[in-house]
């Protein structure tokens, strides 16, 4: 195979000229209609078939399914058969007492993460870029990343190694040293603070990558004239560095503030407990419980989409708010 | 021009930081694997122990002896294996035929697949989707809904963009079609990508764990996520799984405590055997698409 790349580049060089001619031809047959794209690039099609297969039949044909949130379905009738509602379910998710508490733990555990977690990478690009020993920083980065391979049942596992209550080592230690047990996982007082924690250590790591090419990016030839200007290092990170990954940090602020709603359902479901249940109901976890584990098809539908339009809502907003400020936003 | 003191003072704290965050990130980790080889004896007479004094396989010799987490362990190799060469495969055609500007209807496509970055059907959508489509209990309800995204394919469509016109065309002009094209050159010439998003499939599947919770109820195809949520998290918190609770239960008085550790040792090793690999490629691999936009 590599030998047939090799020939091929080879003979590339010397038909250099014969390609051109060719690339004029091909431009001129693009001209034709469907059915002669369709016959000159068959093979080409079908090529793409398997994955504009997926994108339609796990992306667009779902989207039917949120006509469900004005059915009463039933499994036995069918989707067709079964009798519509209209709003009912929506009626029926916002004056539900319930509504008031998935939003207040929605906003509260994203507002945590946005103000405790949103910085640490960019500090910790910032304090990796300064270190100059290339050595010790590929060490960091590579304990750093590791976490974000690991998969939440590990991380959220290995807290509950460290954490619980009869048998977890931090536990074990201040018994022994005379305190009282701490109820780390089960105190809904600590739950928020120990879901922003846990992602901090898995993501925060790797979320320093796209800051990193950020910083490379930046003109060497700034932070020289910079210096000639007098500027200390304390001035340079002000005037040049910050200003340099600007737009990175705002883009990601609005991809984070599209995704207020989107609050880590795994996490989530696997630190959820029952003592901690009031404060970890979140809308994908309600959507689970009610939809698939008691079978209320409908009324999860409409909770479900009441999330994605808010969702869609805030990163068009977002965007806007972006451009208005004289970024390139994201679209 | 010659540091100053505040400068060399910066940069102790910086590393000396820098240091400090590293070991925080890792000393959990290390902890969970040193006690993994503690004597059992050893761990029920000092559960504060960090550094076993007598070291011991006894945890891992039980652990790779009880059939249901062997069994998950090999649900998961199969789906990893699988699931990754069907989403390369998928990926790559899909990307390629993308990249090639004479393909009439490229960027209706292009549109239609970047929409499905802003939007999500949803859980129960998907979910009565798979159950139509039969796919429940069945190995290909954790593999086809997870096949690719958008992101992915869009990566690589800008990996392809750059592979030069004249390629195609000399093998074009000794007799290859399009689908030769894509095995006898584009495959080759994109084996560094193809193997860094090979090993982001690979761990992505290896980590599934909440479309195994919608999609399967089969104790036997319980992959090794599911199992390890059933000793280590539910366990300890909610009414345990019986056949989870026996397993923590040894013949040798093993602290479940040790078990536990081996089993996230045992459950994470392929991960960090190919970690090394993982990390050449994974920076180059998130940044193909994002520099050239």
């Amino acid at each position: 195979m590599r030998q047939s790349t090799q020939s091929a580049l080879k003979r590339s060089e010397a038909l250099a000229a014969d390609a051109e001619a060719s690339r004029v031809r091909t431009a001129g047959k693009r001209l034709g209609g469907w059915p002669e794209a369709l016959k000159r690039d068959r093979y080409l099609y079908l090529l793409i078939l398997p994955g504009l297969l997926f994108f339609f039949i796990f992306k667009y044909v779902p989207l039917w399914g949120l006509l469900l949130a004005f059915k009463n379905y039933s499994p036995f009738l069918g989707f067709w058969e079964s009798d519509w509602v209209g709003l009912k379910y929506f009626r029926e998710f916002f004056t539900s007492p319930d509504f008031g508490l998935l939003f207040r733990n929605t906003m509260a555990i994203s507002f945590l993460n946005i103000v405790f977690f949103f910085p640490v990478p960019i500090i910790l690009a910032l304090l990796l870029n300064e270190a100059r020993l290339l050595m010790f920083k590929r060490f960091v980065q590579t304990v750093i990343y590791l976490p974000h391979f690991l998969s939440w049942v590990v991380i959220v596992g290995i807290c509950f190694l460290l954490l619980s209550q009869g048998t977890g080592l931090v536990n074990n230690l201040i018994v022994q040293h005379g305190g009282k047990p701490v109820p780390f996982l089960t105190e809904p007082g600590y739950f928020w603070a120990m879901l922003t924690a846990q992602s901090i250590w898995k993501e925060a790591g790797w979320g320093t990558i796209i800051f990193l090419a950020a910083l490379a990016g930046i003109n060497q030839e700034l932070y020289e004239a910079a210096k000639v200007d007098g500027a200390n290092r304390w001035q340079q990170m002000l005037n040049v560095t910050l200003p340099g990954i600007k737009s990175t940090i705002i883009v990601l602020l609005i991809l984070r503030l599209g995704q207020v709603l989107d609050v880590g359902f795994e996490h989530i479901y696997l630190m959820t407990s029952s003592p901690v249940s009031s404060v970890a109901d979140v809308f994908d976890t309600y959507v689970y419980r009610l939809g698939i584990q008691n079978g209320r098809f409908g009324y999860a539908t409409a909770a479900g989409i009441f999330k994605s339009v808010v969702g869609l809502v805030l990163v068009v907003a977002a965007n806007r708010l972006a451009k208005k400020f004289g970024e390139e936003g994201l679209y | 021009m010659k540091p100053g003191f505040g400068a060399t003072a910066f940069h102790v704290v910086n590393y000396g930081f820098l240091t400090a965050v590293a070991l925080m990130t890792f000393v959990p980790f290390l902890y969970v694997v040193l006690v993994s080889f503690a004597d059992p004896t050893e761990y029920l007479t000092n559960p504060v122990m960090i550094v076993p004094a007598h070291w011991s396989l006894s945890s891992y010799r039980y652990i790779l002896s009880t059939s249901m987490f062997m069994h998950s362990m090999g649900v998961s190799a199969i789906l990893a294996i699988a699931g990754t060469i069907f989403s390369l495969i998928v990926t790559s055609a899909l990307a390629y035929g993308l990249s090639r500007k004479r393909l009439k209807g490229r960027t209706f496509f292009s549109v239609a697949i970047l929409l499905t970055m802003l939007f999500n059907p949803g859980m129960i959508p998907n979910f009565l989707l798979v159950d139509s489509l039969g796919l429940m209990d069945t190995i290909w309800s954790l593999i086809l809904p997870a096949l690719t995204s958008a992101w992915y394919v869009l990566l690589m469509v800008n990996f392809y963009k750059e592979i030069p016109d004249e390629l195609e065309e000399a093998a074009k002009i000794d007799g290859c079609s399009d689908i030769g094209v894509y095995f006898r050159i584009m495959l080759p010439v994109s084996v560094s990508a193809l193997a860094a998003f090979g090993l982001f499939f690979a761990v992505a599947y290896w980590n599934t764990y909440f479309n195994a919770i919608l999609y399967i109820n089969r104790d036997s195809l319980r992959p090794m996520q599911v199992v390890l949520q059933m000793m280590l998290i539910a366990a300890s918190t909610q009414v345990a799984d019986p056949a989870a609770a026996v397993m923590l239960e040894s013949e040798q008085k093993i602290p479940p405590q040790v078990i536990k550790m081996a089993a996230v040792v045992v459950s994470s090793l392929p991960i960090v055997a190919v970690y090394p690999f993982l990390q050449k490629y994974f920076v180059k691999g998130m940044m193909v698409g994002s520099v050239k936009g």
